[in-house]
């Protein structure tokens, strides 16, 4: 397992096999001074769950909004299933859109929400009252189909909007941050279900979040926004393991990072030595080492790569975190422990990973 | 706002009741000012209408039917239903114009949107009267409109274009729009833009999205507006005398001419009486509408 992840094949092979469903293309756009998209292009193939992941002011909801036809993008291409996206006014994609605020329509019913798109689509309403029933039935909510949304709690809300846009089957749903109005309890029941309704229905999701767990916990794969750039698309594990720049490391999980010079097998760090660890992609000069502290082991003094005092410990249940000072470094480095750790605060403790677990990384915060 | 009241805890019940009371006292100059000069004198005059008038003015107080059956009197009859047919000509046209601006405004950055709201009301800062006039220049024979018409060879004789009906709804609707336009700008600018947008992603075109989102949603605005320009319309003295020169007699000439002229002040008060009647129960229908349509807490 130790190195798995480092001869990973590259995902672009895995996917490029099969036709897109979404093939975005140099697209940019820019609000006044501010560059909101700034050329990018990614790939999301069919039944795929997507999500675009970033800091808010990433451009992640913008780019939404592009696919969904509210924004123009400036220059680029949108095809969807190989049909230009861009040409088509936003009432004709093939698509439907999930709001963060939900958008349910105040002044009709539960039922009368959903039927909305089938009725636009001026399909029969034998038909249109079959499928609105099979789909409140999908999300739990046949019981409450008379009531009008500001009768209904926030969870009840958020399936509405989702079976509102679920019922059109649309070839590709986006979901902006799906369940940030939701609290902790229902979010991660929520989650499940999404993942488990995305399956059943076979639609392709693109999700926006801003909360990393959310996106590994249900994308297949996942891009990295910052700045109105993609900082990498990859699986979640992926982007954990091998982040592609120093922001998606930091970005996603916690790490323990080291600034220094390439130097052959690792990094050279100013008053810290050579630190093991495999670069991703050509990274030369100035770079970060990147460790995880579950890969980070503790040791007896004397031995490892660094030395350091133990200025804290933490239990979390399962596992307990203990934070080293290393004399040189500003920031403690965190390493996890299984179970309830031994180390006492002030012991003086040694640091020690393999290369396999550390990757070097180019770019900044 | 009753969820705000409901939500506190119920430990807190002493201060909830005294903010109550503080709430209430709010209210006292308010209420005090308009029952004072207001209500009373309302009442008073409403008194008058089962009451005979003096042979010089005043009331004397002897019981009539007499006024209620002079007011439903094919003549007067006659009269109401013209007032109502203008007024209500005034109200639509005013929401054919005011819709569509109050939309635009809405739509605008925060910055114009201001500057915009306030030339609305710029209007309102030149005496009514000053402005009613202004239109007799604008619409006389000799007026800008007739000769600019003539100047660039529509016509070749003055189109009679003042003291018609037509003027008289053009300098209603020229009175009150902005009455009509801000209750419709409060409405529009509320509603959520994205709830046009989730109509718009469910696949209506855009005239079905306003149709069936933003229209109802906008309702108790349009009906604001419309009671804000249908209430002073219809008792409008002013107008009709200025432009309509005296030939279109409304309800609130008539009302105006039993005080004043006629003296005649328990028919004067049995017309305003229906002119109230009429009112109320407008603002009874608008205001069972907004609350079917209303979209904030539980009904």
């Amino acid at each position: 397992m130790s190195d798995t992840h480092v001869t990973t094949p590259d995902v672009e092979q895995t996917t490029g096999a099969m036709e897109p469903l979404v093939d975005i293309r140099h697209v940019s756009r820019r609000f006044g001074a501010v560059t909101a998209l700034d050329d990018v292009s990614l790939t999301i193939a069919e039944n795929e769950f997507f999500a675009l992941l970033g800091p808010s002011g990433c451009g992640k909801t913008t780019l939404l909004r592009a696919i969904a036809g509210f924004e123009r993008p400036d220059s680029g291409e949108m095809l969807l299933g190989g049909q230009d996206l861009v040409a088509l006014p936003p009432h004709r994609r093939p698509l439907n859109l999930m709001f963060q605020s939900y958008a349910l329509f105040p002044h009709m019913t539960v039922e009368a929400n959903v039927s909305y798109g089938l009725e636009q689509e001026k399909l029969p309403k034998q038909e249109i009252r079959q499928r609105v029933g099979e789909v409140l039935e999908t999300v739990g909510l046949s019981t409450t189909a008379k009531r009008r949304p500001h009768q209904l709690s926030g969870g009840q809300r958020q399936r509405v909007a989702l079976a509102r846009a679920v019922v059109k089957r649309p070839k590709l749903l986006l979901l902006d941050e799906p369940l940030s109005a939701l609290d902790r309890k229902v979010r991660s029941q929520m989650q499940l279900e999404l993942k488990r309704l995305q399956q059943e229905v076979g639609i392709t999701f693109v999700v926006v979040t801003h909360d990393q767990e959310e996106a590994m916990s249900m994308a297949d794969r996942l891009a990295v926004l910052a700045h109105g750039r993609v900082q990498q698309v990859a699986t979640p594990v992926e982007t954990y393991r091998r982040p592609a720049n120093l922001f998606v490391a930091d970005f996603i999980g916690d790490s323990n990072r080291f600034a220094g010079r390439v130097v052959d097998g690792g990094l050279h760090v100013p008053d810290v030595g050579l630190l093991p660890g495999h670069p991703v992609g050509d990274v030369t000069g100035d770079a970060h080492l990147v460790v995880r502290p579950e890969e980070t082991r503790l040791g007896a003094p004397g031995a490892g790569l660094m030395e350091g005092q133990v200025v804290e410990t933490q239990f979390f249940g399962g596992v307990s975190t203990v934070a080293v000072d290393v004399p040189g470094h500003a920031d403690p480095v965190l390493c996890a422990v299984s179970g309830v750790s031994t180390v006492e605060r002030g012991a003086t403790v040694s640091l020690h990973w393999t290369a396999d677990a550390a990757v070097v990384v180019g770019g900044s915060l | 706002m009753t969820d705000l009241i409901s939500s506190t805890p119920t430990g807190r019940g002493a201060v909830e009741r005294s903010s109550r009371w503080e709430r209430a006292a709010l209210l006292v100059p308010g209420l005090g000012y308009v029952s004072a000069f207001m209500a009373v004198p309302v009442l008073l005059v409403l008194s008058y209408v089962f009451f005979q008038r003096g042979r010089f003015g005043g009331v004397v107080y002897e019981f009539t039917w007499d006024n209620f059956a002079r007011a439903f009197s094919p003549t007067y009859r006659a009269v109401l239903v013209d007032s109502l047919v203008i007024a209500g000509a005034a109200t639509v046209l005013a929401l054919l114009i005011g819709y569509p601006v109050a939309y635009a405004i809405a739509m605008l950055p925060d910055r114009l949107r201001t500057i915009a709201l306030v030339l609305v009301v710029i209007p309102f800062w030149t005496n009514f009267l000053v402005r009613t006039y202004a239109w007799i220049v604008l619409l006389s024979n000799e007026g800008l409109v007739n000769r600019s018409l003539e100047r660039i060879g529509v016509i070749e004789d003055p189109l009679t274009l003042l003291y018609t009906r037509g003027a008289v709804v053009v300098g209603l609707v020229y009175a009150y729009l902005p009455l009509m336009i801000l209750p419709l700008y409060a409405s529009i600018s509320k509603l959520d833009p994205e709830l046009r947008e989730a109509a718009t992603n469910l696949g209506a075109s855009r005239f079905k999205a306003f149709r069936t989102v933003t229209w109802p949603l906008t309702l108790p605005g349009v009906l604001t507006g419309c009671i804000f320009v249908f209430v002073p319309s219809l008792g409008n003295f002013i107008v009709p005398e200025l432009l309509g020169g005296g030939k279109f007699v409304m309800v609130g000439n008539v009302v105006r001419d039993q005080f004043l002229k006629a003296r005649d002040w328990p028919f004067g008060a049995t017309l305003a009486l229906v002119l109230i009647v009429v009112l109320v129960a407008l603002f009874f229908v608008q205001s069972r509408v907004s609350r079917r349509l209303s979209t904030g807490g539980p009904s």
